[in-house]
Order: C-alpha cells, then structure tokens, then sequence
C-alpha cells in the first residue's frame, strides 16, 4: 500500500495544479473587459515581448532557413530536384518551424521572465500589497501580459516567418551545390503556400503566445521560499512552457491538418 | 468599496472610448475633486472571536479572542513563529480562518458586502519587507490605489502624493526610484502609500524588522506623529518590544499561537506570567528604570 501514497500525491498536484491553471486562466480571460483602462500596461508588456525579442528572433529565424535550405537542398541535388527548396523551406517555416522555434524562443526569454518577475512579487509580499490595496493582481500583473503574448508572438513569428524564408533563398542562391536563383526560389515558394497556411500559422503562434504568458503568470503566483523559490519558478517555467508548446503544437497540427 | 467612473458618455461607445482614454492615462477625471474620496479617517472596532488556523498537523492559531476599540493603537508582540503577522494577514483578508470571526465595525470579514470591498471603511497594511513595486518611482507607489480606482482627477492626486509624503517627512522624493531608498525611507514610503487610501485601520508587520536603531527611533516619531495627525486605528505586530511599548495604548502578547497577556504597557512591564518576563528580559535585557 505504501507504493501508491506517492502515486496518489502525484496525482492530486496534477489535478491540483490543471484546476489552479484553469482557474487562472478563466480569471484572465474574464478581465479582458479590463483592457481598454489597462491599455499602458498592455502596450508596455508588448514591447517587452515583441520589440525587445525581435533582433534575437529574426537572428534565429534567419539562420534557421539558412540550414534547413543548406541541409534540405544538397540532399535535393543529389536527385536534382533542388528547385523545389523554395516550396520546402516556405512551408516549414511558415507552418512548423517559425511558429514554433520563435515560441520556445520567446518562453525562454519572456516567459521566464515573467515567472521571475512576478514570483519575486509574490516572494516580496508585492502581491499581498496589491490585494490590500484593493487591486486584483490578476487583473493588474496577468491579464496585460496574455494580451500582449497574444498579439507580439504572432507578429514575431511572422517577421521570423520572413526571414528564415529570406534566409533560405539566400543559401540556395549562393551554396554552389544547391545553386538555385531568389527567383525561381520564390516562385517555388509562393506556389506552394497559400493563405491559409499563414493563418494557421499565425494561429498556432497565437495559442503558443497564450501558453507562454499563462505558464509564466501561473509559475510566478506560485513561487515560494525566497531567492531560490524564484530561480525554481523561471526553470519551472519554460520546461512548462516547452511541454505545453509541443503538445499543442501536435493537436493543433493535427486538428488543422 | 468604489465604483469606477461610468460617468463619461451615455452609451456603450461612448463609455468605451472614455475607458480607452483613460488606458492611456493614468487619471482623466475634469476638475479638482476627488469623486468619491472620504477625506477624513476613522478608527474602526475590531473583535477577533474563537480564531483558529492551522498548517497540516500544525495548530498555529489557537482560539484566538481579541478586542480592539476604534482609534486605538494596539501592539502585538512575541517571539517570531507565534503566529503575530499570520493574524494580521487574517484582518486583511489575506488568510481564511478554519474557525472563529472577525468583526470589523460590526461587520464580519466574510461578509459578502466587506468581501465585494462595499463596506464602509477601508485597511491598509504596511508589509515586514515595505512591498514596494520596482517598477514605480515613489511618488507612483504612493498614488497607486488612487490611480487604479480612478476617482480622483490628476492634479489632486498629485497633491495627495506630496501631502502623504509630508506627512512621513519624505517630501519631495516623489521621482525617486525605489531602489535608491535605504531601509528606513522604504518603510516610510510603504507608509505613505497606506496613507494614501485614508485608511480607518491600518497595521504594521514588523515595522522596525532590518531597521538600525536610529531609523527605528525615526519610524516610531513617525507612527506616533499620525496618532496625532489621523484618526485611525493601528495594529503593529512586533518583537521589538520598546517600540510596542513605546506607541501603543495596549499591548498583547502571543505566545505559541495563543494570547497570554493583554494589557496597557504599564500593566504589560509588571505582568508576573513568566513566559512575558522571559520575553521582557531578553529583548530588553530588563526595561530601563523599571528594575527587574
């Protein structure tokens, strides 16, 4: 009997923590009617999502299209069907790689640093002087932060989207083993992605940019037990992240398919 | 406790476009008055009853009963892990208790209507650690409850600002970073913002917790010059025992979550319970005067 006490613990903080993560987020969700008056704060956390994440993103971004197109088109010389590199790169970037590598990208980089933030609030009672200052710390510190999430990450994925494309066509132009022109490479390219695929992208990035926030928001409420509890919570926080991203990147993948 | 301002424009769009202005500002209410701002504090009763709350297997409030009258300045002191900041965090709302009430002006704190923040008075706490945001200057962690709740216009609730910073003897550091303040300047800070929401009850967790003795001795002329200044009633949790003695009109002392002395200072230094005198004689090394 002793082996299912832990067992069962495990179980119960599962639970626990899927039905405090529900709740946190219906409670976000509720005070989106808060935005306008929140729209400083909102504008503030997008900046810290999108314009400072950007130079970073669209580095990775760029040389991310420059190895798939490095890697793809020499396999695709040796059959010589390297022309079709624009149509490869365009749809992995736009449907796989550039929703999900700015994600992870962006959970690491933000999304630790919101957990980080707000567990030391919660370490430094910042969060108990909010409440007896009569602000909801929900409304004040979470809700900003998964607007902002939701809007930057999708516009960061689509400037990432942009330039691993560019990335790509690039190294097809310039590596003498795949040597395929910008514009034939861009033909391939368009012909191969539609509209739709854009949006589905820029749909799972927005989903993803939700994950991010509230894992971030969620870990940092939680964080206890001083310096160290904070530097638990920014861990805690991107491999949460991480894990969600992916699984819902499989459904999503799945369901849109 | 406040309503927000739905004043602005008749209808939907009309109100959306108000409450989008005021997105992007921290206080767009015309003219020099506070739309609801009671300007005046008072002291509220407090009657803590049966209180209990326990950890696990660990009972750390035990049976709890306490009265506080209004206006008073009432000290809570002991030995750290008796339980003193966990009861202030009950008054506050911070905690739920497992059992027992309390009753501020009559009302019980888990009534919906104080719950909700519809009662009519309102708390404040000065948190052990100041709890001031890193992100705001002084003057805006000052103004923060009156910029959230948006009752008041702009030029008032900076006037506000410098009035509550007077009062703590920080005027004129409203543009300062936190991070540029000492300890004591922190806590006053933290003060101020209390201030800010002219509370009816305000309570303290170990004001003088990191403090050097000197800044100690500032934080109490401070605390005792708003006795004077603003009608209110003070809670102060500590283990520095001259501070407590020094501002309250009555003292309690817990020990191993329960209340084992009750009294003024005076009848506080003369109590015969062994476990106070022990408490007397260690913190103070015997109170100045008195013998021992």
């Amino acid at each position: 009997m002793q082996i299912l006490k832990p067992i069962g613990n495990s179980v119960l903080y599962v639970g626990q923590t899927v039905g405090e993560m529900i709740a946190l987020l219906c409670e976000m969700l509720y005070f989106f009617k808060e935005a306008p008056r929140n729209l400083t704060s909102i504008f503030r956390q997008m900046s810290i999502v999108g314009i400072e994440t950007l130079p970073i993103a669209m580095l990775v971004a760029l040389f991310v299209g420059m190895v798939l197109s490095v890697q793809t088109g020499s396999e695709l010389a040796l059959y010589g069907t390297q022309e079709a590199i624009g149509a490869i790169v365009g749809l992995s970037m736009v449907k796989e790689l550039g929703p999900v590598m700015t994600s992870l990208l962006v959970a690491g980089r933000v999304g630790s640093s919101m957990a980080a933030e707000i567990g030391a609030m919660q370490v430094y009672e910042e969060i108990d002087a909010l409440k007896t200052l009569e602000i909801n710390p929900v409304r004040y510190l979470a809700m900003p932060r998964l607007i902002a999430c939701l809007f930057a990450v999708p516009a960061l994925v689509a400037f990432a989207m942009v330039v691993g494309i560019i990335g790509g066509g690039i190294v097809a132009e310039v590596n003498p083993k795949i040597d395929v022109p910008f514009n034939v490479y861009y033909e391939n390219m368009t012909r191969a992605i539609n509209y739709k695929d854009i949006v589905k992208g820029l749909f799972k990035a927005m989903v993803f940019g939700g994950i991010i926030a509230h894992v971030g928001c969620y870990v940092g409420f939680k964080a206890s037990g001083g310096a160290r509890g904070i530097g638990e919570s920014t861990t805690r926080s991107v491999v949460l992240s991480f894990l969600l991203i992916m699984i819902a990147n499989y459904l999503l993948t799945r369901f849109m398919i | 406790m406040f309503s927000d301002d739905k004043s602005n424009g008749g209808n939907f769009l009309g109100n959306f476009w108000a409450k989008v202005a005021h997105g992007f500002s921290p206080a767009i209410i015309e003219g020099e008055t506070c739309q609801i701002y009671h300007e005046g504090s008072n002291g509220v009763s407090i009657e803590i009853e049966k209180l209990n709350k326990s950890f696990g297997d660990h009972h750390v409030l035990k049976d709890i009963d306490l009265s506080i009258k209004p206006g008073e300045t009432f000290s809570i002191i002991g030995p750290s892990g008796t339980g003193k900041s966990l009861l202030l965090k009950h008054i506050v709302k911070l905690i739920e208790a497992d059992s027992g009430r309390i009753i501020i002006n009559g009302h019980d704190i888990e009534d919906p209507e104080v719950r909700n923040g519809s009662s009519d008075f309102r708390y404040s706490m000065v948190f052990q650690s100041s709890a001031l945001f890193n992100s705001l200057t002084v003057g805006e962690n000052v103004g923060l409850w009156l910029r959230e709740k948006r009752i008041c216009p702009e030029v008032r609730i900076r006037r506000i600002i410098q009035e509550k910073l007077r009062l703590v003897g920080l005027e004129g550091k409203e543009e300062l970073r936190t991070s540029e303040l000492s300890g004591g300047m922190k806590k006053r800070v933290a003060i101020a913002r209390s201030l800010a929401m002219n509370p009816d009850l305000i309570l303290y967790d170990e004001p003088t917790a990191e403090l050097d003795p000197v800044t100690s001795d500032e934080l109490a002329r401070v605390i005792m010059s708003l006795k004077d200044k603003v009608k209110l009633t003070t809670i102060i949790v500590s283990h520095d025992l001259n501070f407590a003695l020094y501002l309250s009109n009555r003292v309690a002392m817990m020990h191993d979550g329960e209340i084992i002395a009750l009294g003024t200072p005076e009848e506080i230094k003369k109590s015969q319970n062994p476990i106070v005198r022990n408490f007397i004689y260690t913190t103070t090394k015997g109170i100045q005067g008195e013998g021992d």
